[in-house]
């Protein structure tokens, strides 16, 4: 495994867990993002998620080091997976430990927001009636902020 | 030559996942206002631009050699 990594296979817990574990580590917070069946009463059949895995990876590995920068002694593991994905599969898993327990949630926090800002994955629903491309960035060429 | 890379509904609309532009130079906005006159639908005020994996601005330059991807509203989580 890599540190921050886009794969295909389903996402095993387990060793990003013991990845981001160490003997300084007082707290581990494991997020995993998953596919829901429901969403604003639409029922999806399942995903499909694409991304663009080396700049993907990288804005990964970046986010991880803005993470160490705001919160000393985190240690940070993230791993999204693409391809179909059915109702409950994981589709994102953040690790993050620290030294005490509030860092390691607030910065697993701040991972998943900046994930669906900045790192270049597509999430396609398909329904029983039809799919749809899903975007979610919130700020656009020209409006005065770029999303670097 | 610069190289173009789509993603998502833009892979689509184009039906290709990426080609070979002939161009020696241009701006990202130049790159923009290219794929919404070749692809109608293109939709270019809410895509952005990443030059060599990296998000650029719409007056940066491209260089021949350089990779270019277009990137959508990203939807990744």
């Amino acid at each position: 495994m890599k540190p921050f990594e886009i794969i295909e296979q389903p996402i095993e817990t387990q060793k990003y867990a013991d990845y981001v574990l160490h003997a300084g580590a007082g707290a581990v917070t494991i997020f995993t993002g998953n596919v829901r069946e429901w969403t604003h009463g639409v029922r999806t059949l399942y995903l499909s998620y694409e991304a663009y895995i080396p700049m993907a990876e990288k804005k990964l590995a970046e986010i991880g080091g803005e993470m160490e920068a705001r919160w000393p002694g985190v240690k940070v593991a993230i791993v999204h997976r693409i391809g179909e994905l059915k109702i409950s599969d994981v589709a994102v898993l953040i690790a993050v430990s620290s030294p005490h327990r509030k860092a390691a949630y607030e910065a697993n926090e701040y991972a998943i927001e900046r994930i669906k800002e900045v790192v270049p994955i597509w999430k396609k629903e398909i329904w029983e009636d039809g799919e749809e491309w899903i975007g979610a960035q919130k700020k656009y060429p020209g409006e005065g902020k770029d999303i670097r | 030559m610069i190289k173009v890379h789509y993603f998502a509904r833009l892979r689509e609309l184009t039906g290709k996942s990426e080609e070979v532009l002939t161009h020696d130079s241009m701006t990202v906005e130049d790159l923009l206002n290219w794929a919404e006159l070749t692809y109608p639908g293109f939709g270019k005020g809410t895509i952005h631009v990443a030059v060599n994996e990296e998000y650029a601005l719409p007056t940066d330059v491209i260089q021949s050699g350089d990779v270019c991807a277009f990137i959508p509203p990203v939807s990744g989580g």
